[in-house]
């Protein structure tokens, strides 16, 4: 349990991993064990989901103290225990324009975020059910489980949920529509498979938190009236796909899924399909062809998902993000999650930050944000301080979006008028040295490949 | 592997599932991780099984990329050309496998130990350009670190004959 101990979080999200925070966290275990401290319980390794600056990573964070220790080497694990109960370990530490951070909120990275849907990743063991109660987890499905369908789906329209991988759907709405239907059985499914290029915020959050999705997904069926949902995971996706798995596997253990949610008379089964590595998989209606054992070919758009999708049976599609918005949306009420964001665009977006800035990785800020925000405060400017010449938002049919719109508000809606889109949250940065031709050449070749 | 082996693989592999249609992707997908790719005779078992036309599986089998109606090498190098890894010269991670493998992106080597594949993207942006051996993550590539990372997979055997070259 996180309370009252000391932890030692090692950030293993792919991307660390691929640096080599495995050997990092074993390096660290090892060290503990040599000085007789692995027992205590007061310090302990916990293999975490993404904690967001990946270029710098593996990232290691101590709390409670909370000192991040950057692009940490296996050499450094001794440092670092010496460092528990003695000063930092300077060199590890953030560093911007001459200055050290020692905590991860004086961090301009961070400090300018907000996590709703990230809050959790990066601080809990993926892997641990308790962790994820510890802070909260499935008070939100307790509350949903107190409220009729009809007073759940008032709480996800009071908040203004849109849906997150891109249309900006209200959520609340589809969720009506699918439970005005008298058809059974019904479907939840949940969009895992990200195929934007540039784009990792939802492998990350499956990766980090996956009963966030898990308790969102509940909270979706039990508003609909479904008794079977399925998460459609992208191929490349591995280790989002194990810990997925693994916390259904916790979550049927621990009662909350399976033929009696929680102990009450109410069912859900879950079940993960792999995706067969096909962009066009991506759209809801190839997604549910896919499920369904066919070729993920998209079908005319007349017919509704939520009349007829997976199995032509009404069904509600939605993306990773949107799911795990709800369990702080049913925990705290709408109201309180439409506090936050833009007017026409509630609560909080997350983006996946690469390209020519000097500190790329996920971020998550209030919907309504600027882009010169995102890219100069949060992510420090443009590297090797050259001139910015474009920002790609939105996948390969998105825009590019210059300078001279960079004081625009990331939302739904905003981005649309100039003809670019927010689309899923893949943002990549271009410096004077990327050539507009070659990247508008790129895209067509891809959306030909993939289509 | 000897025939009877391998039918009994796929009888396996296939019969682990219901018998409905919609577990036809996760069955083939099994078979290309066992076999490198999907057997004739696997595809023909399945549709039998499925009661579905093998017309049906095999346009699936050539419709998704995870499949493969060839076998692949041995090893699978992947070479992420996500937009964050096409910007920072994913083409010449591709342009320098040519020179060592002589082989494009979506073939196999002669010799059946790579194939190698452009992927769209492995969602580790912040380390492009990104290159994934056996789902092994090699990242921020320079060109001249490849031909060491490749000669690193090859079975003893091949690495014999280049160094007797």
């Amino acid at each position: 349990m996180i309370n009252g101990t000391d932890r030692i979080l090692v950030c293993c999200g792919t991307s660390c991993i691929a640096n080599g925070a495995l050997d990092v966290a074993d390096a660290i275990e090892k060290e503990l064990t040599a000085r007789g401290l692995a027992d205590d319980v007061c310090v302990n390794v916990v293999r975490t989901g993404c904690s967001g600056e990946c270029e710098q990573g593996p990232v290691v964070r101590f709390m409670p103290r909370d000192l991040m220790y950057y692009r940490v080497a296996v050499r450094d694990a001794k440092a670092i225990v010496d460092s528990l109960d003695g000063a930092p370990v300077k060199k590890l530490l953030h560093k911007r324009d001459g200055q050290f951070f020692e905590h991860m909120d004086d961090n301009p990275f961070y400090a300018l975020q907000h996590k709703v849907v990230l809050k959790d990743v990066g601080i809990i063991d993926p892997l641990s059910l308790d962790d994820y109660i510890s802070r909260g987890g499935y008070e939100g499905l307790k509350r949903a489980l107190s409220m009729t369908p009809d007073e759940i789906i008032s709480e996800v329209e009071k908040s203004g949920l849109r849906g997150k991988g891109g249309a900006g759907f209200p959520t609340g709405r589809k969720w009506r529509s699918a439970a005005g239907y008298d058809e059974w059985p019904k479907y939840i499914v949940c969009n895992g498979d990200e195929g934007d290029p540039g784009a990792f915020m939802d492998g990350s959050t499956m990766e980090g938190c996956p009963h966030a999705v898990i308790e969102g997904m509940v909270i979706g069926a039990l508003a609909i009236g479904a008794e079977e949902g399925v998460l459609y995971i992208r191929d490349e996706y591995a280790l989002a796909r194990d810990h997925i798995q693994h916390a259904i596997d916790d979550a049927y253990a621990a009662g909350i899924l399976g033929d009696s949610i929680m102990g009450t008379p109410h069912k859900l089964h879950l079940s993960i399909v792999r995706g067969g590595g096909a962009f066009v998989c991506g759209e809801s209606t190839a997604l549910m062809a896919s499920i369904a054992g066919r070729v993920g070919e998209p079908r005319a758009k007349y017919i509704r998902s939520v009349q007829r999708g997976l199995f032509d049976k009404p069904t509600v599609l939605n993306n990773v993000e949107t799911l795990a918005s709800v369990p702080t949306i049913l925990r705290f009420g709408g109201e309180e999650y439409a506090k936050l964001g833009a007017e026409k665009s509630k609560g909080t977006k997350v983006f996946a930050m690469v390209g020519k800035v000097k500190h790329t990785g996920l971020v998550e800020v209030p919907m309504g944000t600027t882009l010169r925000t995102l890219i100069y405060d949060i992510g420090g400017g443009i590297m090797n301080d050259r001139p910015f010449k474009a920002i790609q938002t939105g996948g390969p049919s998105g825009g590019c979006i210059p300078e001279s719109l960079l004081d625009l508000p990331v939302d739904f809606d905003t981005l649309t008028e100039y003809g670019a889109m927010m689309g899923s949250g893949g943002m990549i940065v271009m410096d004077d040295r990327s050539c507009m031709v070659e990247v508008a050449r790129y895209y067509v070749d891809f959306l030909c490949e993939e289509s | 592997m000897n025939d009877t082996d391998r039918a009994s693989k796929i009888t396996a592999i296939i019969e682990a599932y219901p018998a409905d249609r919609r577990f036809a992707l996760a069955a083939m997908q099994d078979m290309q991780h066992e076999f490198n790719y999907i057997p004739e005779e696997g595809l023909v078992a399945l549709a039998d099984y499925l009661d579905c036309s093998k017309a049906h599986l095999y346009s699936m089998a050539t419709f998704y990329k995870a499949l493969s109606l060839t076998p692949k090498g041995e090893h699978i190098i992947k070479i992420c050309n996500g937009t964050a890894c096409h910007l920072r010269g994913s083409v010449n991670l591709a342009t320098e496998l040519k020179r060592i493998l002589d082989i494009e992106p979506g073939q196999t080597s002669a010799d059946g130990e790579f194939s190698v594949e452009y992927v769209n993207c492995l969602g580790s942006c912040a380390l492009a350009p990104v290159m994934v051996v056996d789902g092994v993550y090699h990242n921020k590539l320079k060109v001249d670190q490849i031909s060491g990372i490749v000669e690193s997979y090859r079975t003893d055997d091949s690495k014999d004959v280049v160094s007797n070259d």
